[in-house]
């Protein structure tokens, strides 16, 4: 018995060895829950990675590490010569992943399209009401306001109809809410009496196949081998739920996880100096800002914005509150999103030339102010009261005395969308969809007054320029146009651009090919472990 | 005993009411609404806001919500979460056993550790054992759990690398749940190796979980057996010639137990407490967690009834504790 134990031993210990190197698993210490497992309901990033970054698809697609759109389940599309008509070819032979209660009999088609987009917007859908019937993006993008119709050419050609022309609409399409869901997996759950099951399992035509969730500890996925660009070369893939950061990072020291995201700032230095550690960056698509009201005395005087945007000192903001992980922003819009002017120059921190404009605005011994200092972190903003305390500071060498107020997060966005609000407000705003009308639009146009745009600026002339650049579809053209957009922002300084982050995301040495998503997501299609 | 029982039952009605409006009340009290913190810079035009608001039934006066709520809570049903549209009562009894299996193996932990050491310093008292104990617990009770959790990673998963940092299982194991205890799980799936993996991952927070406990169990423990080895009947014992070892076992420590079970009952409501920092950090899949979160996210409903659940489960065991405390010591259920 002793010897025929012996001789299995080595046997099964190879057969054990051989099955670990076949089975390539990947484990992400994700930061937190998802939401849920339909994308369509929620806006946090979590909850993306979870679902439409990985398990689901849109007709148009981010290529991995870029801003740049490329086809997805749309293989072509054509505008129309008034760009309110966009006709999508579909691409054949996509494959739908199966669910314990459903097994697909069709690849994906225009009916897929029209379901999804329907189902979020048509309130005589069966699907609208199901799980609540909140779909935050989706409105929050203005869709039902822009669409007209939706036209089922045939099985693989679909025609998006729309009230005006948006040229952001094909990044729109590249959206998460947009991702391709499953019109015949709907009916099967419908058909069963179980319509919100659609909701909690997810079935999409993306990389990795749902296998499972354990609430608050684990994701599990495989690789969809039917997938058509070809299989993942990782075989499984793991979200390892794990909030705290230095936690994250000591389960990566462990090697209990090869991928964490957001690291504490303070560890990054040890993270450079760790060999078994490699700690990709990437300018963050985001931007921290300070917003003058500038319908309000005095900073409805731009000689005013301008001298208090001359008193800061941003690198000093960058080393003390960023230790690093930050870059100057002069523009409002980050460097990593296309348009962004080069050409301008920044405020350059001159405290003499700042008195010297609040002289002439007729208040040589300064005043005094308020500065809403935010109680949460956020990437572009780490610590916004130590930040206020910078400025603070520096604006007190101009004469200008300083109050920080904060208030509780859901209370300080609220009051500081108000149009008489008192004094400056430190927030920010991280990319949506690589577009640059989703910062310049959203956070300075004049729609945003009183809304998302807390500096209340309506410029006639930086209007006009957006707003030209929305019905443009000619790429070029709006280029110009965003970047005038950009000079007429420099000059009226409605907000003093503060920075953007760094981006940091620490793996593991034998991880290849993770690409820093700039949109915030973690992707894992084409990653691979040595 | 009928009467006795009558008593203690009764003075958990108001505590009951008292535990439904201050979890109603505080969760409001914190500004800021759940619709303008799930918008979060992106923000909600005023009419979406309101219509957000009255689906959650937040639009409505503060009584009729509170009297929606109350009735909910007869009708078994705690609400649906505002974020992830689940039902309470689902979410919590999912989470639940996780943060059961933690609490339970912290308790034995602090008994099998706390109850000797209370005895060795008694019976040591005033030397190098009893001073070492009494520092060690006084140390423990002190000790910031968030601080001792990390500490404790550092030393022996990142340094010495003898557990797992976090989690409940290895990573490479997956159980199905059958009953919510993944030892239990563990034990009856057909992974090998996946309940050492549980048991592994369990000693650390089990052990952080246990410090406070342990601590009061070993105080309280080392001053009822002062008392009571003063006692006479334990002098006559001594003098009758008794081992010593058994004097303590078996005659001092067993009316020394009477305020000890007390504390050890009190102390579950300090585990609660305590899960709710050792999860996230450890980052544990129980309601400790899950009720931070709903916090974070003004997610009124998981918040209200988490914590209902949370209390129920902390007045049914001191009810028995009570209950327990009567049977052992007549003295009690025959005070008027």
């Amino acid at each position: 018995m002793r010897k025929i134990t012996t001789r299995l031993l080595p046997v099964l210990l190879l057969l054990f060895c051989f099955s670990q190197a076949q089975a390539k698993t990947l484990v992400y210490c994700s930061e937190g829950s998802p939401e849920g497992f339909n994308p369509v309901f929620y806006t946090a990033g979590t909850t993306f990675d979870a679902t439409s970054r990985n398990v689901f698809e849109g007709l148009t697609h981010f290529i991995t590490g870029t801003t740049k759109l490329e086809p997805g389940m749309a293989e072509s599309w054509e505008v129309s010569a008034d760009g309110k008509t966009y006709t999508f070819k579909l691409r054949k032979g996509v494959k739908f992943h199966s669910a314990p209660n459903f097994k697909p009999t069709r690849d994906m088609n225009a009916d897929d399209v029209i379901f999804t987009f329907e189902r979020q917007w048509k309130k005589e859908n069966p699907y609208f009401a199901i799980s609540g019937g909140s779909y935050e993006y989706f409105n929050g993008m203005s869709m039902p306001d822009l669409l007209d119709s939706i036209e089922k050419v045939d099985d693989y050609t679909v025609r998006f109809h729309l009230k005006r022309s948006e040229a952001p609409m094909l990044a729109n399409l590249g959206m998460d809410f947009a991702v391709i869901q499953s019109a015949e997996y709907a009916d099967v759950m419908m058909k069963a009496g179980t319509p919100e099951k659609f909701d909690q399992w997810p079935v999409g035509t993306g990389p990795f196949v749902f296998e499972g969730y354990k609430k608050d500890a684990q994701i599990r996925y495989i690789a969809f081998k039917d997938y058509w660009k070809g299989k993942a070369p990782i075989d499984k893939l793991v979200f390892s739920i794990t909030p705290d950061a230095s936690v994250r990072y000591a389960k990566l020291k462990a090697g209990e996880c090869q991928v964490m995201p957001y690291p504490n700032p303070a560890d990054l230095a040890a993270m450079k100096a760790d060999p078994k550690i490699n700690l990709l960056q990437q300018e963050g698509l985001n931007v921290g800002y300070l917003a003058y009201n500038t319908v309000v005395k005095p900073f409805d005087d731009v000689r005013v914005r301008k001298a208090l945007n001359h008193a800061m000192n941003k690198q000093a903001i960058i080393d003390t509150v960023f230790q690093g992980a930050g870059k100057v922003a002069k523009n409002p819009i980050p460097p990593t999103i296309w348009s962004y002017n080069d050409a301008i120059v920044d405020d350059a921190y001159d405290p003499a030339l700042a008195k010297k404009l609040l002289a002439e605005a007729g208040f040589p011994n300064g005043f005094e102010m308020k500065i809403w200092a935010m109680p949460v972190q956020r990437p572009y903003n780490p610590n916004a009261r130590r930040m206020a305390e910078v400025i603070q500071e520096d604006w007190s060498k101009v004469g200008v005395k300083v109050e920080i107020v904060s208030y509780e997060w859901g209370e300080y966005l609220k009051r500081s969308k108000d149009k008489d609000r008192d004094g400056a407000v430190l927030l920010g705003w991280t990319g949506d969809n690589g577009d640059p009308d989703n910062f310049l639009a959203v956070l300075l146009g004049c729609d945003g007054v009183g809304g998302s745009n807390r500096a209340q600026f309506c410029n006639q002339d930086f209007e006009a320029l957006i707003q030209k650049a929305k019905v443009v579809s000619d790429v070029q053209e709006r280029t110009k146009l965003y970047e005038q957009a950009q000079v007429v922002f420099k000059e009226q300084a409605p907000w003093a651009t503060i920075a953007h982050s760094v981006v940091y995301v620490p793996v593991t040495k034998n991880v290849v090919n993770f690409k820093i998503d700039p949109l915030g997501g973690h992707v894992f299609y084409g990653v691979d472990l040595k | 005993m009928f009467g006795f029982l009558l008593k203690r039952v009764s003075v958990i009605i108001p505590t009951f009411i008292g535990v439904t409006l201050l979890t109603f009340a505080l969760i409001r009290l914190i500004p800021g609404d759940p619709v303008e913190l799930m918008a979060g810079e992106r923000g909600v035009d005023p009419v979406r806001h309101a219509r957000l608001l009255a689906e959650m039934g937040l639009d409505q006066p503060l009584l009729v919500q509170y009297w929606h709520y109350l009735t909910g809570i007869f009708h078994g049903d705690l609400g649906i979460s505002v974020v992830t549209r689940e039902p309470v009562i689902r979410e919590f009894f999912t989470l639940f056993p996780a943060t059961l299996e933690l609490s339970f193996c912290a308790i034995v932990i602090a008994i099998v550790v706390g109850l000797p050491a209370g005895i060795i310093a008694a019976v040591r008292r005033g030397k190098v054992t009893d001073y070492t104990v009494m520092g060690m617990s006084l140390t423990g009770y002190s000790m910031p759990i968030f601080w001792w959790g990390l500490l404790l990673i550092l030393l022996f998963s990142v340094t010495l690398g003898w557990t797992p940092v976090s989690g409940r299982i290895s990573a490479t194991y997956w159980v199905d749940e059958a009953t919510g205890f993944m030892l239990i799980d563990s034990l009856l799936s057909d992974e090998p190796g996946a309940f050492l993996s549980t048991l592994h991952h369990l000693i650390l927070p089990a052990f952080v979980l246990a410090t406070i406990p342990l601590a009061v169990i070993a105080r309280m423990t080392r001053s009822a057996m002062l008392e009571v080895l003063r006692e006479d009947y334990v002098l006559v014992a001594r003098a009758k010639g008794l081992a010593m070892p058994l004097v303590v076992c078996v005659h001092a420590l067993r009316n020394a137990l009477i305020p000890v079970i007390t504390v050890i009952g009190l102390q579950v409501g300090v585990l609660m407490a305590g899960a709710i920092l050792t999860e996230t950090i450890f980052s544990w899949p129980g309601v400790g967690k899950w009720l931070l979160d709903s916090i974070r996210r003004r997610d009124y409903p998981s918040v209200q009834g988490g914590i209902l659940l949370v209390s129920c489960i902390v007045i049914f065991v001191n009810l028995t504790v009570d209950i327990f405390y009567g049977v052992v010591n007549p003295r009690i259920r025959h005070q008027r």
